[in-house]
């Protein structure tokens, strides 16, 4: 689904994350942390960053692509403009948010875990963030749209450019 | 601004400081900036407030603004409490803000429209927060300053007491009398495991090294549960001064971490402001207020992996690894991070530590049941008319959280079961409604106390559905490292996915019970461990809904898709809400009076019409009934 | 010394020695995956359970592989209760690995001769027993191959699946998989090492005497690069054409 993407270069990968290495004071231990920051330089993962993360910390990059895909934070492709996080928690599971994923999916055209093909959406899914109180709902671009209904959810995309 | 306290006597002079500041005929405004409230709109009404104070011209002396951390009733916010009157106003808009400011702030009216009413008796309102059912059951030890003070300003804890433990402990208490007392007290882990905290610091103590670590534990993975994000949140320093004892007591410890799920942007951010706060004060970092002990606290940053909750994964992730248990033969409070002695505590766990010095063992013992001391705060979720956060004695009943506090289930619907644990815990029918909370009780029904979690289920919650539901959530989570997790939560899921859409026979409800069985006892941890819990605890109470599903191919819930279909009933009187629900157009309007039409090829079964129909006019039938 | 009765029979033991150390020295068999002595036992096929009851009356289920023994502990290894999980194992692997003839083997001797469970995967060996990793990590010291992603979606890949940088191409894993779910050819000049999900080709180089092709070129440069005495010279011959 995500398009082929094109290798960056090294120069611009090192000038985003040096910092982030210098922030942390190239602890490998803090390497989870490392690669959120990473991330939200780059909106996801390049394999260049991790690259560069491995070499400039002196560890294995097996170990830093283990960690990539092991943490569900991290995405090793670009990510859409809007980021859709359907909330998966138990209180939202049992107020409907199956059907609200669902609706979700085939209005966009897309499964949870997938961007479209315009890179306009990625559609995640998330266990609890804590606002149980507003299920079902789903953390649109980190805002919280609460109380959602099978109805509400086109009007929700039509709003995003 | 901030001069350092140099030493521990300092500290009640600068509380007397920061009270004689305030004025004491001053209102308060405080807005609850919890995330559920702030996903409601509530830092759109501080801007408000602060627009309109300006605007009306209430100077600072007349009312203060404060953005406190989570009250606890997340249904019925952007909550508003004006003090010390402690009028509460619910669900307040950007446009109730004026008048807020014009009629109560300046002219000290109560505005009957914002107040809360119990449901079912529109016109008795409550007046003040102690009015209200949903805190009147409630016993706030942990909570009791979130919805008073700023978890952004160290001055608003220090005036209310706090670190005034910390003082007591330094001045006062050797390590070892430290621990005894937090034996005494009868403090079990809120976590979920509920080992006594005691104990634990014990065995750090008593392991050999000279560099021991306390993690305290912010990654609450349990979906369904969001206490220690709104402890974290809403009184950081309180958690910070629990590990700065926790520290002194265990010895040899000169950093800490904290470890925080990512998606808790505020938790985050008031953890790293309070981290900074003690620092300049003197209360974190080297030479604490001139006494010799050090410590410094970190943050590390989870990256969203539920398996993280068990100790040796979560100390594998601060080392930069995988989140992936190991064997815990030798335990973590003898070798953990980096292989030292490492005591780990939950965030709710630690935040009672201050409360126990601060108000005495004998008071914290005397709340509680006699294997289970204090409160325990419960995030009470699902089908239940008031959502949020509740702190209560343990031993009260679940029948009293729910029904009392919570005001039971909404919209008419049948209680059938709730969740206590999250995905290690298990599912308890109306007979069990009367049982105690407290660890030991809910263990010994099939279920567990877990981080608390508390998920009201009725009628429209299919059982085997819910069992499912944990079972994905679990195989997603787990690390994928021993065999009977990985493996055979697949398995477990392969057969309950068949029983939901009716292609499974009755003797796989004996193969799920063994291989349930295998898993608990074959795992490498507590995830896998416990992961059967869900679906053991609701064969044990629902096994006729497993039954129906595998031999009338029928879900009484109608929520499994594949074995049913809606029928409407002739008593249907065309009220148009199920018309309204339908995002398929399945239903067609047949005028008032008439029943509905439901277009059967058009239908996808999502249940839409089912939950807003309070007349029982519609019928769950097995697609396999033809009549 | 301490004493540990394993199966009814007193036996001494090292302390902190493995429960599966004294009863292999003691020639009493308990099936394993994932051991090997030469590396860190890491405890995930579980196929090695026994049942413990420790001196202070704890009793539960263990790894043989990483259980430390106590004086006093009692050890059955072959009961209903271990049996029980051995055989639910070794049905759950049998559905992972329906193509290895190992795992078949192991469950054949439980008794165990098909799985009710679902086969996901044709053809599949790969029980994620993390030997290789663990072999390339802790005796070549290279940490070519990790195990990635996570839950049922785990698996043992090179970084992308395509970035072969820090393999040498000594084929150490191969040798210790224990179900040959990771295979090496060596052919006209290539070795090829297949993994579940990923390939890696490697050059090879030629003995000047016999012209047998003996050792991959990325080798040899590790060797160099870790040894300042070795000269290129030094592998122009293969070990058995050295006089």
């Amino acid at each position: 689904m995500s398009k082929q993407v094109e290798a960056l270069d090294m120069q611009e990968v090192l000038a985003k994350v040096n910092p982030v290495l210098e922030k942390h004071g190239y602890d490998d231990g803090m390497l989870v942390g490392i690669l959120q920051d990473v991330q939200a330089q780059f909106n996801y993962l390049p394999r260049e960053a991790l690259i560069a993360v491995a070499q400039r910390l002196g560890i294995a990059l097996s170990r830093v692509f283990s960690v990539a895909t092991f943490f569900k934070a991290f995405s090793l492709t670009p990510r859409g403009r809007h980021q859709l996080q359907v909330c998966m928690g138990t209180a939202c599971h049992v107020r409907g948010a199956a059907r609200i994923l669902e609706k979700f999916e085939t209005q966009i055209g897309i499964k949870a875990g997938q961007t479209s093909e315009d890179m306009k959406y990625t559609l995640e899914t998330v266990g609890c963030v804590g606002a149980c109180a507003l299920g079902p709902l789903v953390v649109l671009d980190n805002e919280f749209e609460g109380h959602l209904t099978v109805d509400k959810i086109e009007p929700i995309l039509e709003r995003l450019d | 601004m901030i001069t350092r306290l140099n030493a521990t006597q300092e500290l009640e002079g600068l509380r007397q400081q920061i009270l004689a500041s305030r004025n004491q005929d001053t209102l308060r405004i405080t807005v609850c900036c919890g995330t559920g409230c702030i996903a409601q709109g509530a830092k759109k009404v501080v801007e408000a407030f602060k627009r309109e104070l300006s605007a009306q011209n209430v100077n600072a002396e007349v009312a203060e603004l404060k953005e406190t951390g989570c009250h606890g009733f997340c249904e019925q916010g952007p909550i508003v409490v004006i003090r010390p009157q402690d009028i509460f106003y619910k669900k307040v808009q950007v446009e109730d803000v004026p008048k807020i400011v014009a009629r109560t702030i300046i002219n000290g009216e109560v505005m009957e429209r914002l107040l809360y009413s119990v449901p079912g008796n529109k016109k008795e309102k409550c007046t003040q927060e102690s009015q209200i059912p949903f805190y009147a059951k409630q016993e706030r030890v942990v909570f009791k300053n979130n919805a008073y003070i700023d978890p952004t300003s160290i001055e608003d804890y220090i005036a209310v007491g706090g670190y005034a433990s910390l003082v007591k402990v330094l001045t006062t208490l050797q390590s070892q009398q430290v621990i005894d007392t937090i034996i005494d007290s009868g403090l079990r882990g809120r976590g979920g495991g509920g080992f006594p905290t005691g104990w634990k610091w014990q065995s750090s103590k008593d392991a050999a090294g000279d560099i021991k670590f306390v993690v305290c534990n912010c990654d609450e993975g349990d979906p369904g549960a969001f206490m220690d994000r709104s402890i974290m949140e809403g009184n950081p320093h309180l958690v910070l001064e629990g590990m700065l004892i926790a520290a002194y007591a265990v010895g040899n410890v000169s950093e800490a971490y904290i470890y925080i799920r990512n998606e808790y942007p505020y938790a985050l951010k008031h953890a790293y402001k309070a981290i900074e706060d003690a620092k300049a004060y003197g209360l974190l970092g080297d030479n604490i207020l001139s006494t010799g002990f050090n410590l410094d606290i970190k943050i590390c940053r989870g990256g969203g992996a539920f398996v993280c909750g068990e100790s040796t994964a979560l100390m594998a992730s601060i080392e930069g690894k995988v989140g992936e248990p190991r064997a815990k033969y030798v335990h973590t409070s003898e070798k953990g991070l980096w292989g030292r002695p490492t005591v780990l505590n939950n965030v709710e766990t630690l935040a009672n530590v201050p409360v126990i010095f601060e108000k005495g063992v004998e008071w914290y013992k005397s709340i509680g049941t006699e294997g289970s001391k204090g409160t325990k705060v419960f995030a009470l979720v699902g089908k239940v008319n008031n959502t949020g956060l509740v702190e209560v004695p343990m031993g009260i009943s679940l029948r009293e959280v729910i029904m009392d506090i919570g005001g039971g289930v909404p919209n008419k619907k049948q209680f059938k079961a709730v969740q206590t644990g999250g995905p290690s815990g298990g599912c308890l029918p109306e007979s069990k409604l009367d049982l105690a909370v407290d660890f030991d009780e809910l263990t010994k029904n099939g279920s567990m106390m877990g981080s608390g979690a508390m998920v009201v289920m009725d009628e429209r919650n299919c059982m085997v559905d819910t069992a499912r539901y944990f079972i994905e959530f679990l195989e997603e989570e787990s690390c994928g490292k021993c065999t009977p997790c990985r493996e055979g939560l697949r398995a477990i899921r392969n057969i309950l996915m068949d029983i939901c859409s009716g292609k499974a026979e009755l003797e796989d409800i004996d193969r799920l019970e063994k291989l349930c069985l295998a898993v608990t006892e074959g795992s490498l941890c507590q995830l896998g461990g416990t992961a059967a819990n869900p679906v053991l605890s609701s064969l044990k109470y629902f096994r006729s809904e497993y039954e129906e599903h595998i031999t009338n191919k029928y879900c009484r819930a109608g929520v499994c898709k594949d074995l049913i279909a809606f029928y409407i009933k002739d008593n249907c009187p065309g009220c148009v809400l199920c018309y309204k629900a339908c995002p398929t157009w399945a239903i067609i309007y047949n005028g008032k009076g008439v029943p509905v039409t439901l277009i059967q090829d058009k239908c996808t079964k999502c249940g839409a019409c089912l939950d807003v129909c309070n007349l029982d006019a519609l019928e769950v039938r097995s697609v396999y009934d033809n009549r | 010394m301490i004493t540990v009765n394993i199966n009814g029979k007193d036996y001494s033991a090292e302390k902190d020695e493995t429960v599966l150390a004294v009863a292999k020295r003691n020639f009493i068999y308990i099936p394993t995956f994932c051991h090997n002595e030469a590396v860190a036992d890491y405890g995930s096929c579980r196929i090695c359970m026994v049942e413990i009851w420790t001196k202070k009356g704890k009793n539960k289920l263990v790894t043989a592989c990483l259980f430390p023994v106590e004086d006093g502990l009692k050890v059955e290894t072959n009961n209903e209760r271990v049996l029980f999980i051995r055989k639910n194992i070794a049905e759950l692997l049998l559905a992972k690995c329906p193509a290895s003839a190992e795992v078949a083997e192991i469950a054949a001797q439980l008794g165990v001769y098909e799985t009710k469970y679902r086969i996901e995967k044709d053809g599949n060996k790969c029980i994620l027993c993390a030997l290789c990793t663990r072999v390339c990590d802790e005796v070549v010291g290279r940490k070519a191959i990790s195990l990635v992603n996570r839950g049922i979606n785990r698996e043992v890949a090179i970084p992308f699946y395509d970035n072969a940088a820090a393999c040498i191409a000594c084929g150490s894993c191969v040798y210790i998989c224990p179900t040959n779910a990771i295979t090496m050819t060596d052919k006209d000049g290539i070795r090829t090492i297949t993994m579940p999900n990923c390939e890696m080709k490697f050059a090879l180089r030629k003995c000047n005497s016999c012209g047998r092709e003996w050792i991959p070129e990325k080798q040899v440069k590790y060797f160099l690069s870790s040894a300042p005495g070795l000269t290129i010279e030094e592998f122009d011959l293969c070990q058995s054409c050295r006089k």
